[in-house]
């Protein structure tokens, strides 16, 4: 895919962006255990964390292709910071998808004041299996009453506004769940556990705990009990976003694997000059170039308001593998260096793992890739 | 009446001269008497008797004495004011401002209200021999470009000149000169400008315009606490502490130390750069310097280009045995 | 609060680099930026805005047509509104020229507006000319107070305090509005253009005046009205061959170094 002269114009001043405020910064914050509030007001100003916004809602209303292209640059700074501002257009899907006029312009002048939004789905015993959500909403006058605990929770501590899945219907499992817009300064919200992690450290994650949480029924999302496909579908729409950081961080390490190799000398040459190292080169870049045309095409079937729906899972699959794959080749092209926190390989390769994990594992992906599959061939 | 004669602005700050003012009665002398003219030295201050004499034993034949509190700092309106009007009445043909904040301030209005030419921060004075006009040379382009400059057909012909390119004449107390008080002021009403506070913030005047030794530190250092390496050196030099634009945007030390295009501009006796690889911006900065001495590690660094001395070494090695080294050697 | 700002595109000078040979510039793939100091005024004058709860910002430059992509950067940060002055009879203008040329395109603004600017904001110098001369000349064209090398710069009750550097700290000035600030480098950088603004900014119809708009005497613009005449340009030689110590452990280099300075009367 070409990118039109808008796009790359957005993407020159994103990677400019990340080159000088996000890249030399983030190994500090990192290592200072510190959250990087100062890189993210500076992406708030250039308005990253409001990236699906829709112009009517003032917003940049980008393209999807546009949005995707973007967190791929972000990413290639760091997932963490991508997290924390992209986690808002996962939060905003379920909201854009079955939100109606009024809740739309809540849900957006919330997330235009805060900044950050969370997607609520996961808990304890629903990871994967998003149906044994045991959160419950009840009904009580023009009320529903939220109860139970959500995990690992991006932007959990920070997000002024929530998107929540609750189960109406207990019985009916997957079909008696739905999707609430939760302002987090109702009475009975509080953060539980932030958690601590391999990587993605400068993305914060918690639990976010309702205990007795009134919520207006026009808070309600869409019909009643439907909320598990509206949740689907955000996820189907979400999932090439997060192929584009695996995308990111494959570009990362392509980049950095390669300044290095053309620097680093041994038996009086620079290792670049050897094959075996040409060849991790060259297995990255291809990769990375074939992933990235993959979220691309998905974007462009969202763009174009066709199904794409294993298309995203595909892009998801492939490009978070090929992150993972990449920043453990680029490890490796940079021998002991690469393992030392002293050099980026060593975070990079810690940061790719969470995305073959988050929003609906790689394995669970394939499993949507061959229902495709068995659907489509005959 | 014809425009005739060389003047030297000198600016005062509470009674006491800037050194550009007095170095600059040095090519005003050469250049005055190239021309057959006089040198005279328009004196600004409050309490600024001795400044006027002191002009006079620099080399001026005549002084202009302006005196009065609204003169005692500089002030943008008084300034301008009292400027236009002797510039008026007696009509110089060439005169030179200090390239200060205040001179940059003041030279562009009198030059706007005069409608006559002006140039910019310049390190070179001379007259044409066959037009007999002022010659200023200065750099431009971030110091990548010299330009020549003249102004043919106004008057006066002004520039406004780089401290520390010249330096001072060699004083003669005995020397006898004119000395002719003016009596301007501008309407109180007409001072719009205030000068409300000063605030004094560090121990050591930060005069890096008249330093006679810099040391300088750059992005070498690595960490703002390292900077004390270059005090201490600065220390037993009795010298002033500059920075690259690196040591500053790094939080290292205040802007005020800055040297370069975007800090000051400086021409000490000795310069010596700890840690500064010597960006064009750094140098336009500090080339005028006498003697550069540079230390980096790297020694492609294009300090090195500029530099008198250079040592290609850690400088977390080098600049302490230096300390020893120069105390050792100045007892 | 109506402040306006006025801008330059310039060639980035952090990337020109000679010639060794020729000792020319190569200005080839230099990239043309809104100048330095330029972002510092510009940034200043969207925080006064916000300061003041309201208020309009002009950003205004001369210069060929390619210098409406430094206009479209100042409307992606938050101007509201720009003008390009281009016209060849305003070419090859020194300082008093272009001061003058500027000062009758606001007076032109100030006149469609009906109200004069609160405030006049320019950088210190840009880095290309690195004269400096503008701004003061601006505030003299037009009668109106003046503070340069500012390095803060606050609303008061009557009018403006601006923060500059001295010898021992800093001084701090007031002026009452209508006012020229010339900005020095300040703690703060300019903001991150946003993506919405930025989007509109590309395809923003930018005016553009001309001579035929901004009307200055054809002896008092451009080459002709410029009292000052470029005669020769050079490119400095800088190389010195000074005494490289290098290869040798740190006190020995300090030893020698000393006495170098010593034998050559610096210490």
């Amino acid at each position: 895919m070409i990118y039109d002269a808008e796009t790359q114009a957005m993407l020159d001043l994103v990677r400019d962006f990340v080159n000088k405020e996000i890249i030399p910064y983030v190994g500090e914050y990192e290592k200072n255990n510190e959250f990087a509030w100062p890189i993210l007001h500076k992406a708030e100003q250039m308005g990253l964390n409001l990236l699906c916004l829709p112009e009517e809602y003032g917003g940049p209303g980008l393209t999807n292709v546009q949005t995707f292209a973007i967190s791929e640059e972000v990413a290639r700074g760091d997932i963490g910071i991508g997290t924390t501002l992209i986690a808002n257009c996962l939060a905003s899907y379920p909201v854009l998808i079955a939100g109606n006029d009024a809740q739309k312009k809540l849900w957006f002048d919330v997330l235009k004041e805060k900044g950050y939004a969370a997607f609520c789905l996961t808990e304890p015993n629903a990871g994967s299996d998003a149906g044994s959500v045991q959160t419950t909403a009840t009904e009580d006058g023009d009320y529903y009453v939220l109860n139970g605990t959500k995990s690992f929770i991006s932007n959990g501590p920070i997000a002024g506004i929530y998107t929540v899945l609750a189960s109406t219907k207990k019985s009916a499992g997957i079909m008696g769940l739905t999707a609430f817009i939760v302002e987090r300064d109702r009475p009975g919200i509080s953060i539980g556990k932030e958690e601590d992690k391999m990587g993605m450290r400068l993305s914060c994650t918690s639990e976010v705990i309702f205990d007795n949480v009134r919520v207006p029924k026009d808070h309600m999302l869409g019909k009643k009990n439907r909320g598990f496909k509206y949740i689907m579908e955000t996820l189907d729409h979400s999932r090439a976003g997060v192929g584009a950081f695996g995308v990111g961080i494959a570009q990362r390490v392509v980049e950095e694997a390669t300044r290095y190799a053309k620097q680093r000398k041994q038996f009086g040459q620079p290792v670049s000059n050897f094959q075996s190292v040409q060849n991790l080169l060259a297995d990255m870049e291809i990769k990375t170039q074939a992933a990235r045309q993959m979220y691309l095409h998905a974007a462009s079937l969202m763009d174009a308001g066709k199904p794409f729906s294993a298309e995203s899972a595909i892009a998801k699959t492939f490009g978070t593998d090929t992150g993972m794959e990449c920043a453990v080749n680029g490890v490796q092209v940079m021998g002991g260096y690469g393992y030392m926190k002293d050099y980026p390989m060593e975070k990079l390769m810690r940061d790719a793992k969470i995305l073959q994990i988050y929003e609906g594992t790689n394995q669970i992906q394939r499993g949507v890739i061959a229902s495709a599959c068995l659907k489509k061939y005959r | 009446m014809e425009y005739k004669n060389l003047w030297v602005f000198i600016e005062t700050d509470e009674g006491k001269a800037k050194n550009v003012g007095y170095e600059l009665l040095n090519p005003g002398r050469a250049l005055a008497d190239k021309l057959g003219e006089q040198l005279v030295a328009v004196v600004m201050g409050q309490n600024v008797r001795p400044v006027a004499e002191q002009a006079i034993a620099y080399g001026a034949d005549t002084v202009l004495l302006v005196e009065g509190e609204e003169y005692n700092t500089y002030n943008t309106d008084a300034a301008t004011y009292a400027m236009c009007s002797l510039i008026q009445k007696y009509k110089p043909s060439i005169v030179f401002y200090g390239a200060t904040n205040n001179g940059r301030d003041l030279g562009p209005r009198v030059a706007c209200k005069l409608e006559t030419g002006l140039t910019a921060d310049c390190t070179g004075l001379d007259i044409d021999e066959e037009t007999g006009l002022l010659m200023s040379t200065r750099p431009t382009f971030g110091g990548n470009l010299m330009a020549t400059i003249a102004c043919p057909d106004h008057r006066p012909q002004m520039s406004t000149v780089r401290p520390g390119v010249f330096k001072k004449p060699v004083s003669d107390p005995a020397r006898q000169g004119t000395l002719v008080e003016e009596d301007i002021h501008i309407s109180p009403a007409d001072i719009r400008v205030k000068l409300v506070e000063r605030v004094k913030e560090v121990a050591e005047a930060i005069n890096l315009e008249e330093a006679e030794i810099i040391v300088s530190g750059g992005r070498g250092l690595k960490e703002a606490k390292n900077f004390q390496l270059v005090r201490d050196l600065a220390e037993v030099l009795g010298a002033t502490v500059g920075a690259s634009r690196a040591a500053v945007d790094a939080g290292w030390i205040p802007h005020a130390h800055q040297v370069g295009q975007t800090g000051k501009t400086v021409a000490p006796k000795i310069y010596i750069a700890v840690g500064i690889s010597g960006a064009i911006q750094h140098l336009a900065g500090m080339s005028g310097s006498d003697t550069v001495v540079a230390i980096n590690k790297d020694p492609e660094a294009p300090i090195f280009g500029v530099a008198d001395y250079g040592i290609v070494g850690d400088l977390f090695e080098v600049v302490p045995a230096l300390i020893q080294e120069i105390k050792a050697y100045k007892e | 609060m109506n402040i306006l700002v006025c801008v330059k595109q310039v060639p980035d000078t952090t990337m020109v680099k000679i010639d060794p040979v020729k000792h020319t510039l190569i200005r080839a793939g230099v990239p043309s930026i809104l100048n330095t100091f330029d972002t510092y005024a510009l940034e200043t004058a969207l925080q006064l805005r916000e300061a003041a709860g309201e208020g309009k910002i002009t950003v205004i430059s001369m210069g060929p047509d390619q210098a409406k992509a430094i206009l479209r950067e100042a409307l992606s940060v938050g101007a509201d509104e720009t003008y390009l002055i281009s016209d060849r009879a305003f070419g090859g203008a020194d300082t008093l020229a272009t001061s003058r040329t500027l000062a009758a395109t606001i007076q032109l603004l100030e006149e469609k507006n009906g109200v004069p600017f609160d405030l006049i904001l320019c950088g210190k110098q840009a880095i290309d000319g690195d004269t400096g001369q503008v701004g003061p000349e601006l505030s003299q064209h037009l009668g109106r107070c003046l503070i340069t090398y500012a390095v803060g710069l606050e609303l008061t009750e009557n009018g403006i305090k601006a923060k500059r550097e001295s010898d021992e700290g800093y001084d701090y000035f007031t002026a009452p509005l209508p006012a020229v600030v010339t900005m020095n480098k300040t703690p703060y950088d300019m903001r991150w253009p946003n993506l919405t603004r930025f989007r509109k900014a590309r395809v923003a119809d930018i005016p553009v005046l001309t001579a035929q708009e901004v009307i200055v005497p054809e002896d008092k613009r451009g080459l002709k009205g410029s009292p000052t005449k470029v005669k020769r340009t050079y490119t400095p030689v800088r190389e010195k061959n000074g005494q490289k110590l290098a290869g040798m452990p740190a006190a020995d280099a300090a030893k020698k170094l000393v006495e170098l300075m010593g034998a050559a009367k610096l210490i």
